[in-house]
């Protein structure tokens, strides 16, 4: 992800742009032949901006599609280095329901490529075992391993699959956990760790985030896209351009324009994107922004369309943490025996909600991928990928020094740590490069590199913002249970339905006065 | 559209959201989610190919209405009068 990368001898190659050199100035007019009028502009290609724009392409609708980066896909992206590398960012494992969420608004050859994953690996001072990552498995593991009794297990799952938006939200996971497991770090640490990596949370929001997501998510195993992030995002384009879609990327969309209608009420008229070498004004009757919350409100909309209680309201909105991953490539040739396909490992002796974000923490994710997720590749390639979560403010402030010297310190954690599963592995990687806030901020352009959203409390002001301001709406990740692969994919279904239907009402009228 | 007709139409629509379930045999009165494996998410494509197919916009405070077979056409019956069946789109 980053534009440096660290080679094992420790000498760090730098390029001249990337996160902290700015961007490649283009030259070309990236949105050349573009339409003056659309009926829906939708800002940003993540999972949640590619669905809503696909159903609405295959609803008939003219939709233009607008990526800053110049690749599609958001977080749902892969990149290549040196050494016939491909690093896929964030294929580790999403919830089954991708299958069936791909199948309804994609293409069942896109959902026949969801498998699930062989193996998931704990490891940690207080637990060390194998799952299935199912109810039933983890009902079990808490049986025989962790000794509590059964009814109070399913009694506690069936609490969960129960809980919904309308329960009581000041109840938190933390206070939620210590109802059922008093005491019982060990088993918080099961129930939230998983959890935390999928969508950023902690112990400290509403209890029912955890009850939807768990449900959703540590229920019936977890899985992957057999082929690679590459081959699933070029499929998407293909769907995306057979349902007519137009999709232009490095075009910076710099503000969304507002008219006011006869009943003094604003709504989106189009937007106004910086495309490289020219700037266009395009026209839409609706827009649909996949960038985060906070800067579709406070940045890309001017703040006088707003109630100033709804700016209130979205400026209170706080973001959700960042990431830093590491990346660590097998040289061509080599092998690394099958240990786990996703490893949730730490060295902490008791769990810490909070830790799992600490700069140099002892707490972090090891995705394994073997030649079986790449079976088209002509050569047998293994990649590892260690993620945790991270705080922007630990990176935001280094100077040129400190960074280069935290990133290089976080590579070689990482490898240690690994080596502990895999003593030979040191020898056998040839390629390592480490992301960090930072990097998500610079690819991503969401502010503080939040790579999981919003907190709980934006997803009101998400799912509102078509009545405050008419066309326009906003889709991505929010409010935690709208987080990750499936959470972002359905989020973009149900705002392309209110988009629709939006676009419906309005064609009526017109059909009604011409 | 005829009453049967309006069944017909809203059974067509959900062999094409989920193609596994099977719809023969469905007790009309009795609510669609306890027979057949259908979510939040495919009520929503539901209202969608209305819109589409049948040019019908189910505002969301109306969506219990879909409830079961019987109910979408007590509800769908007078929306769908003067329009024309599709099948098998």
């Amino acid at each position: 992800m980053t534009s440096d990368n660290i080679n094992p001898d420790g000498k760090s190659v730098s390029r001249p742009w990337g996160s902290r050199h700015g961007r490649i100035p283009q030259k070309k007019d990236f949105l050349e032949g573009v339409k003056a009028e659309y009926d829906v502009v939708v800002i940003g290609s993540g999972l949640a901006g590619m669905t809503a724009a696909n159903i609405l392409g295959r609803n008939g609708q003219r939709v233009l599609l607008l990526e800053q980066h110049f690749k599609i896909g958001g977080l749902a992206t892969w990149f290549k280095r040196p050494g016939g590398h491909i690093f896929d960012v964030s294929l580790h494992g999403f919830p089954v329901g991708m299958k069936k969420t791909c199948r309804k608004y994609w293409s069942q050859e896109i959902a026949d490529k969801i498998v699930p994953l062989d193996k998931v690996t704990f490891d940690n001072p207080q637990f060390s075992f194998d799952t299935t990552f199912t109810r039933e498995d983890f009902t079990e593991k808490l049986v025989t391993q962790f000794d509590l009794d059964r009814e109070m297990v399913e009694g506690f799952f069936a609490h969960l699959r129960k809980m919904d938006f309308f329960d009581d939200s000041n109840l938190t996971t933390g206070e939620l956990f210590e109802e059922f497991f008093p005491g019982r770090n060990d088993v918080h640490r099961l129930l939230m760790e998983p959890i935390s990596y999928a969508n950023g949370s902690n112990l400290d929001e509403p209890a029912i985030t955890y009850g939807i997501v768990f449900s959703n998510f540590m229920s019936k195993g977890v899985y992957t896209f057999v082929g690679g992030t590459d081959v699933l995002i070029s499929a998407m384009r293909a769907e995306l351009l057979k349902n007519g879609v137009d999709i232009r990327t490095r075009v910076q969309v710099e503000k969304i324009q507002v008219e006011y209608g006869s009943d003094g009420k604003p709504h989106v008229a189009g937007v106004v994107a910086n495309a490289g070498a020219a700037t266009h004004t395009i026209r839409s009757s609706a827009v649909l922004s996949n960038a985060n919350l906070k800067t579709t409100i406070l940045k890309l909309v001017d703040e006088e369309h707003f109630r100033p209680e709804f700016v209130a309201e979205a400026k209170a909105v706080r973001l959700n943490n960042s990431s830093c991953q590491v990346y660590m490539g097998i040289r061509a040739g080599e092998s690394i025996p099958f240990l786990t396909d996703l490893l949730f490992t730490s060295t902490r002796t008791k769990f810490q909600s909070h830790s799992l974000s600490d700069l140099h923490g002892e707490s972090r994710t090891f995705s394994f991928y073997y030649p079986k997720g790449r079976p088209e590749m002509k050569e047998e390639r293994y990649t590892i990928v260690a993620s945790t979560n991270a705080r922007y403010a630990d990176w935001a402030d280094m100077t040129d020094e400190e960074y280069e010297s935290n990133k290089r310190q976080l590579c070689e954690e990482t490898l240690s740590h690994l080596e502990t599963y895999l003593p030979e592995v040191r020898s056998k990687v040839d390629y390592i490069e480490a992301s960090t806030p930072r990097s998500f901020e610079f690819y991503t352009q969401h502010q503080g590199g939040s790579s999981f959203g919003t907190k709980f409390e934006g997803l009101a002001p998400s799912m509102n913002l078509h009545l405050e301001l008419g066309g326009l709406f906003h889709a991505g990740s929010v409010g935690i249970i709208m987080s990750g692969w499936l959470g972002a994919a359905n989020y973009g279904v149900i705002q392309a339905n209110k988009v629709d239907s939006y676009l419906f009402q309005l064609q009526q009228t017109q059909n009604a006065t011409s | 559209m005829t009453r049967d007709e309006v069944t017909l139409a809203i059974k067509d629509i959900i062999e094409t959201i989920a193609p596994d379930e099977e719809l023969v045999g469905l007790n009309p009165d009795e609510r669609l989610r306890d027979q057949i494996e259908l979510d939040s998410m495919d009520f929503l494509d539901i209202v969608m190919e209305l819109r589409k197919r049948y040019g019908v916009q189910v505002p969301e405070e109306d969506y219990k209405e879909l409830a079961s077979l019987t109910s979408c056409a007590d509800y769908l019956g007078p929306k769908l009068e003067d329009v024309e069946l599709k099948v098998g789109c």
